[in-house]
């Protein structure tokens, strides 16, 4: 990375620019009489002004430009970022949801006037049911742990209104923080089953969690550590027997679509993380959206409102009869919808198959290249992503993931996802992404296999890696124990 | 490493004993698995604490574990020190690391507590 | 093929490399009965021309240029070009949560300083990176105060809007919470009621202003649930914070909010900017990412995500919620939005949605066709009563191209026949007079 062009990152705040005077947007001529604010106000009007900056457009433009050019997106080079299928961002999808149709649209129009949107809408329901093979669809939730939060709630909905709310939800040891977080917020007790020796959910583990008081299993297919669980139909089939409902997260649909459908797997609810298998931009951490998609039988509890088309072919939002209620205000994350739109209809139904094939060959080919030099745990084919592990580099040289990860800062390439999933030591989640040549790949391979010889020959220089970015590592103790959240005037010096 | 005069549990506690009040810290180990401690969540004295259940929690920047009680009684005394500079655990995690001091209500249960060179070869199997 | 640069050539290559027959070879560990034979059924994939004509038909289908009196927590506020200018940034919008801070310290100090923003609105010790929108963020305070006080219910004034009424029964349904709805004839919460319904509450959760758009009582708010060891969980609307004394002044101890109005579009309601604050010493129950101000190994100022103990990929089934993400994009442009407009901005925005609001509220109810649904102070939103027809009055006037507020019916009887209007910064004089004019005319 040369430092010679990229204006210097100083920390320098916005709140740090400007002088007193200096204006950006100024408000309107007033073309209405004055009133009494204060008054109007019934007596609120505010003593002090808000600490807000003092700046020009141009130092606004130069401040953000600064702190974007420290930052590092897809569009800046390989993001292999397990679980998160950090793929190319269509710049079409940005386009479209800008349209002032869209973005313009108050969520309280009456709908008559909001057509082409619902239509769109709609047509995503649809989309969404078929790849999922779960053919009621909500679009509300925003995120996919809000989706699981939903999908969660909806289980819970039927068992009550099947006379018991049931208590436990059963949860692989291989998955994500947010599965038990939500499991908890919805009232249930996680249960948690070991993996087997293939990665996938111990059968007898399974049969012993399971019992009447079981609501849910809630599982990733293919899982955490990149593998497609064989035992799939089996496992739905004994949930179901114990009169449990199966969740698919579908944080991993990127590797089956097209091929595989969770409804045809025995799943009953699942969430797609939108910003995931459909492309829409990750935002720096959202938004997102985390549709719900469920069975027949669960579609009268799906959250408010969902559109619905009528015999004359008019969209309209519905309430569905035993709806769980909202899961947030209006209709959903419209503004990723329309992205979300717009790439399936980019793609079409084969291009979503050609999605999934190259993601898969693509993570087997680069685990091919790196297991040698990497211990590789789970030692089969992989589909999207696959799980390696730097214990032989923390043994033999010290060397640990973290190093590691950091190390490949200086390569110009973001690390993959690391020290998760927990059941492996030093895990390095690898997801490579349909949309990364072949050129990217090798040179991400030479890359890893280069660092493991620098493991070899100078572990010390990759403890203090990375050397060439805006900043080196952070401070996180310091940041945790004397937490300095805010910038504060009275602290930090009079505006 | 693991001074003498100290009793330890599986979950990496001490227990230092002075008649029948108890302080009690975690172990070098222990502290050397968390890594850098940011914070410590204490009992306030006057509360009940049981053997083998939780006391408070510890935590690294991207860890969180629990305390649990080596012995049953009454906290008598907090380290008031562990509220701003939680970091002298790390360095000083029999000493100035300590973290409560408990009025044991049944000492027979020092009894269960390993020695030091008991517990050394407990973590050496550990580890 | 779109968006994927393996050629098929190269395809063959990494097949051979891996060993691996043909591409179905890959899927083997799918079960054969239920794998797809010939993929999903959608119509074909189109050339980005195709797209783009099929995606503008859609969206020439939504009136979007009428003139709108609609609220209702979504505004349509102006946008200053700068902020998308910032926001479609790819090294923004591309990138991930900033889990490597050392490439990602754009995305990091744009948080800390939309957090400083809204300390300095709310006047709150601390923020989080946001949450999903206002609805959300009014659950996870409920849920935050229980945790805070060990108590179990809390107490919503009916003039929190009512989706968010809805959105909190909903969370409440697993048991985590109940919930009692403390009656607001006005909009403003019944301080009788209140101090009635209080006791053993966590939580005391208003809106100022009311769903209705009336100003509240915080002070007597705060005073009850104080008194009765609840937490003060305010609602707010940023951009009159511009202009209104911070809710931390009446003693809340959680403000929340739609951030929405600071530089997001409205988009049909989503995605939001749920703001989220508090006081210091509740730091570690706040839910949700926080980004904090430290150095590197070399001394130089950096950022990074802290506190994450409290987050569920650390506590697991104890965190403190389970988001998992925060909505990042509009929060970096509500910092440019806020950093564009400046407080003499704010202020001046304010203020100019505050007189029109009033400007219009006194012109609809001089034409006798309408009159004051309550008495109550307000900022840029009340509400009327209508003398006739709702629904034929707003059919009438947006066939002349007005959105004429939004009828309260919807949320039930009790509304029946009042009608919600916003006025912000954007709409004209010119705009009002005339749709004064076309309201006589009917």
């Amino acid at each position: 990375m040369s430092q010679g062009t990229r204006p210097p990152l100083t920390g320098r705040l916005i709140f740090e620019s400007g002088t007193p005077e200096s204006r950006c947007v100024t408000p309107p001529e007033p073309d209405v009489p004055d009133v009494d604010m204060d008054a109007a106000l019934g007596g609120m009007l505010r003593r002090e002004a808000p600490a807000l900056p003092h700046v020009t457009e141009v130092e606004i433009a130069r401040h953000y430009e600064r702190l974007a050019s420290a930052n590092f997106g897809v569009d800046t080079g390989f993001y292999p970022l397990g679980s998160c299928t950090m793929k190319y961002n269509p710049k079409i999808d940005e386009w479209a949801c800008r349209l002032d149709g869209f973005a313009d649209a108050h969520p309280y129009q009456p709908e008559v006037t909001v057509q082409g949107l619902l239509h769109l809408m709609y047509d995503l329901q649809s989309a969404l049911g078929e790849v999922s093979g779960l053919p009621a669809v909500s679009l509300q939730p925003a995120a996919g742990a809000h989706g699981e939060l939903t999908g969660l709630m909806v289980i819970r909905a039927y068992h009550v209104a099947m006379g018991d709310a049931r208590k436990r939800v059963i949860i692989p040891d291989s998955a994500h923080g947010t599965n038990p977080a939500t499991v908890a917020m919805c009232g249930y007790e996680v249960t948690q089953v070991p993996s087997d020796a293939r990665g996938g959910v111990d059968l007898d583990g399974l049969r012993a969690a399971l019992g009447p008081d079981v609501a849910a299993i809630m599982l990733t297919n293919p899982n955490t550590l990149g593998l497609f669980d064989e035992n799939i139909c089996a496992i739905t089939q004994l949930v179901h027997e114990a009169g449990a409902l199966a969740y698919c997260d579908g944080a991993n649909l990127n590797a089956i679509m097209g091929h595989a459908r969770p409804g045809d797997l025995g799943f009953d609810v699942m969430h797609i993380n939108l910003h995931k298998t459909f492309a829409t931009p990750h935002g720096g951490g959202g938004p997102g959206a985390g549709p719900v998609c469920v069975a027949p039988a669960l579609a009268e509890f799906l959250p408010s409102p969902v559109v619905v088309r009528d015999g004359e072919g008019e969209y309209h939002l519905h309430t569905p009869e035993k709806t769980i209620g909202r899961v947030r205000s209006f209709l959903g994350n419209v503004g990723v919808l329309v992205r979300a739109y717009s790439y399936i209809r980019a793609l079409g139904g084969d291009g979503l198959k050609d999605v999934s094939e190259q993601a898969v060959l693509s993570a087997n080919y680069l685990a091919q290249r790196l297991r040698g030099e990497y211990e590789l745990p789970y030692d089969r084919r992989c589909m999207h992503e696959f799980v390696l592990s730097a214990e032989r580099q923390r043994k033999e040289h010290g060397v640990r993931t973290l190093d590691i990860a950091k190390r490949l800062l200086d390569y110009g390439i973001h690390p993959p996802t690391v020290y998760f999933p927990l059941i492996v030591h030093e895990a390095m989640m690898i997801e490579p992404t349909e949309t990364e040549s072949l050129e990217t790949l090798d040179r991400f391979a030479d890359v890893m296999l280069a660092i493991a010889e620098e493991a070899k020959s100078d572990p010390e220089m990759l403890h203090g890696a990375p050397y060439s970015t805006p900043v080196r590592r952070l401070d996180e103790a310091r940041a945790a124990r004397e937490p300095d959240l805010a910038w504060k005037p009275m602290r930090d010096g009079a505006l | 490493m693991y001074p003498a005069d100290l009793r330890y549990d599986k979950e990496h506690e001490w227990v230092k004993v002075d008649g029948d009040v108890a302080t009690i810290g975690i172990s070098d180990f222990a502290q050397e698995q968390l890594g850098e401690v940011v914070y410590v969540d204490l009992p306030s004295v006057g509360d009940p604490v049981t053997r083998g259940e939780s006391f408070g929690e510890i935590e690294s920047v991207k860890s969180v574990s629990e305390l649990f009680a080596p012995v049953s009684g009454e906290v008598v005394e907090v380290n008031p020190e562990l509220q701003d500079t939680p970091e002298v655990i790390n360095q000083d995690s029999y000493g100035v690391g300590w973290m409560i001091k408990v009025k044991m209500s049944d000492p027979g249960e020092l009894d269960e507590l390993m020695t030091a060179k008991d517990y050394e070869s407990f973590v050496a199997q550990e580890a | 093929m779109r968006f994927i640069p393996v050629t098929c050539e190269q395809q063959e290559s990494m097949l051979r490399a891996i060993g691996a027959r043909d591409i179905d070879e890959l899927f083997e560990d799918i079960p054969k009965s239920v794998r797809l034979k010939t993929g999903v059924s959608l119509a074909r994939g189109l050339s980005e021309i195709e797209l783009a004509a099929e995606l503008e038909a859609l969206s020439a289908e939504n009136a979007t240029h009428l003139v709108s009196f609609l609220g209702g927590g979504c505004y349509d506020h102006y946008i200053p070009a700068i902020v998308d200018a910032v926001v479609s940034k790819p090294a923004f919008f591309t990138a991930y949560t900033p889990y490597q801070p050392e490439v990602s310290q754009g995305t990091l100090q744009a948080t800390y300083e939309y957090q400083s923003m809204v300390c300095a609105l709310t006047g709150m010790d601390v923020a989080n990176a946001s949450v999903y929108d206002g609805a959300t963020a009014l659950v996870e305070a409920a849920l935050m105060a229980a945790r805070v006080t060990k108590r179990h219910s809390v107490v919503v004034s009916e003039g929190v809007h009512p989706e968010w009424r809805d959105v909190l029964r909903t969370y409440a349904a697993s048991g985590a919470i109940s919930v009692v709805e403390c009656p607001a004839p006005d909009g403003c919460i019944d301080l009788d009621a209140l101090r009635s319904s209080v006791v053993d509450a966590a939580a005391v959760l208003v809106s100022c202003p009311s769903f209705l758009g009336t100003v509240e009582d915080l002070a007597s708010v705060g005073e009850i649930a104080h008194e009765a060891g609840a937490l003060c969980v305010v609602s707010a609307d940023p951009v009159l914070l511009g202009i209104m004394e911070p809710p931390s002044s009446f003693g809340a101890d959680i403000v929340v909010g739609e951030g929405q109005s600071l530089g997001n579009p409205m988009s049909y309601g989503g995605p939001g900017l749920g703001l989220f604050a508090c006081r210091q010493e509740f730091l570690r129950q706040m839910p949700g990412r926080i980004v904090g101000r430290t150095v590197d190994v070399d001394g130089r100022p950096g950022f990074v995500l802290t506190m994450q103990t409290r987050e569920q990929h650390i506590r697991r089934e104890r965190a403190t919620s389970n988001i998992c993400s925060n909505h990042s994009l509009n929060a970096i442009a509500a910092g440019v939005y806020l950093a564009a407009v400046g407080q003499e901005g704010l202020a001046g925005i304010a203020s100019a949605c505050v007189a029109k609001a009033h400007y219009l509220h006194d012109a609809l109810v001089r034409t006798g066709a309408f009159s004051p649904a309550n008495g109550r102070p307000f900022g840029y939103e009340f509400a009327l009563r209508y003398e006739g027809d709702v629904r034929a009055m707003q059919e009438a006037l947006l066939d002349r191209g007005y959105l004429a507020g939004l009828d309260l019916s919807r949320f039930g009887e009790r509304y029946s026949g009042m009608v919600l209007f916003a006025v912000t910064e954007k709409r004209t004089r010119a705009q009002m007079d005339a749709f004064v004019e076309e309201v006589v005319s009917l």
